[in-house]
């Protein structure tokens, strides 16, 4: 379980955290949402380190990351799988070294052994044959499938993906989502994702929180999500006015 | 895997400055013989002290620190680009998160690469030098080929030698350790990656300059 208590974060003079507190259990897909600026890669990133907290703390199974040396978040982070917006993966190797990459630097595998786990992984995520391959001759949405086998190689126990379906189709979106959704469950991490992709939140969210001007504003999952009764979340996910009529429709209909 | 990425690292600042490292060398031999020779018109001053100028000035000066000056632009423009684009692309921080500490795993490969790298490249830079020095000496008429090798062995000091490795080795941390500070450190888009390049390169030459003066004032 990853316990965030009360994290706060300031960029000069501008505190983009102001004090979020929540909980993420192993075996859901938890999803930050909210608005461009809203906090949510800030707190994603301060979640795996990447960018320090200025007060609270970000446990991991009761363990305060927060206060942790360098080697203990190494130890930590062996047990961390990210997915990166852009898929982040390393342009000098192919499609099958970035997935191994991972086992080259921590596993005491053998080469076999290692092979066969990197062939799993890309057959996990519907990339079998494509080994050879390297990322500057693949898709976006193949780019986002091999970082999702690069972040689940090592069998992690936490799974982090910063907008997972940007710049994705909303079909091959679809199969990112039920992706991350099926490797959390047969795995049992704790998957925490950042978006604003509202199929993603409809599809996968297990457990939901909103994040409104650096603080928490509601938190939920999908089955209440329409009718939180939330201004700032209806705002949100009912943007435009054609969606704003539905929803009206909606809710005349259901009187 | 260090091994494999400095296996890399050599290939690229070796392989891929060969071209434009012998093209630079054989002109500054020819030039520097045709110029030298130009200026030691006199009856007084043997026509092979041309080749002896040409060997010193070579092992001394040109071939190290031009040629320094040469690959600040083009290996520290590299690998400052290189690891700007790993900074924005996010691939930097997955090593991070990967648990992989990425000073180390990126930029030790490139400083062990350029310190191999580099000196071998100033070692190719002399010899083409010197031989295209006599190439066109022989071939100009302006000295024969058994005086122009007679100039080049006259009052030779193994030291200088010696001196060139100690100055290419120096160019070399210098280029490598500026270029990986400002690309590693780059923020923002294609624009400041730009400027971190720029201002690698810049930087380079300027503090490969400095080295230039003080290690001459120390070891000369």
């Amino acid at each position: 379980m990853i316990e965030l208590i009360d994290i706060r974060k300031k960029f000069g003079g501008q505190e983009v955290l102001k004090g979020i507190s929540a909980q993420f259990q192993p075996g859901q897909t938890s999803l930050i949402i909210g608005t461009s600026g809203s906090g949510k890669t800030v707190t994603l990133k301060c979640m795996v380190g990447l960018i320090e907290v200025d007060s609270g703390a970000v446990m991991y199974d009761g363990k305060n990351f927060s206060a942790m040396s360098i080697e203990e978040r190494i130890e930590i982070r062996k047990d961390i799988g990210m997915l990166f917006q852009g898929g982040a993966l390393f342009d000098s190797m192919s499609i099958e070294e970035n997935v191994m990459f991972p086992l080259n630097m921590f596993s005491k595998m053998t080469k076999a052994e290692k092979q066969k786990r990197v062939d799993e992984c890309l057959d996990r995520v519907n990339l079998a044959g494509k080994n050879k391959l390297y990322p500057s001759e693949i898709s976006g949405g193949m780019k986002k499938r091999v970082g999702i086998a690069r972040a689940i190689v090592m069998k992690p126990k936490y799974l982090f993906c910063d907008e997972p379906n940007s710049g994705l189709d909303p079909k091959t979106s679809l199969i990112i989502d039920k992706l991350i959704r099926e490797i959390t469950v047969d795995l049992n991490m704790t998957t925490v994702v950042n978006t604003h992709d509202m199929n993603s939140v409809m599809e996968i969210g297990d457990h939901i929180i909103f994040l409104w001007q650096g603080l928490k504003n509601w938190e939920g999952n999908n089955q209440e999500v329409l009718h939180s009764g939330n201004k700032e979340l209806d705002e949100f996910i009912f943007a435009s006015e054609f969606l704003k009529k539905v929803k009206a429709n909606y809710n005349k209909i259901i009187d | 895997m260090y091994l494999q990425e400095t296996l890399r690292q050599m290939y690229a600042m070796g392989v891929g400055s060969l071209l434009i490292v012998v093209v630079i060398s054989f002109f500054m031999g020819a030039v520097i013989t045709l110029q030298t020779a130009y200026q030691l018109v006199s009856p007084l001053v043997p026509v092979y002290v041309v080749a002896s100028i040409v060997r010193e000035s070579t092992i001394l000066e040109l071939s190290v620190s031009v040629l320094s000056l040469v690959l600040a632009g083009k290996i520290g423009s590299s690998l400052a680009t290189e690891l700007g684009t790993m900074r924005i692309s996010e691939q930097i921080d997955a090593l991070e998160i990967m648990g992989v500490n990425s000073r180390s795993f990126l930029v030790m490969p490139k400083l062990i690469a350029a310190l191999i790298t580099i000196p071998g490249l100033v070692i190719i830079s002399c010899n083409v030098a010197l031989f295209s020095g006599f190439l066109v000496a022989s071939t100009t008429g302006v000295m024969s080929q058994d005086q122009f090798l007679f100039g080049l062995r006259e009052d030779f000091v193994p030291f200088n030698v010696a001196f060139c490795m100690i100055k290419a080795v120096t160019f070399s941390f210098i280029i490598a350790t500026v270029a990986c500070y400002h690309g590693y450190y780059a923020e923002g888009g294609a624009y400041e990656i730009g400027t971190a390049s720029t201002k690698a390169v810049v930087y380079c030459c300027i503090i490969i300059l400095i080295f230039d003066y003080i290690l001459a004032q120390l070891l000369l």
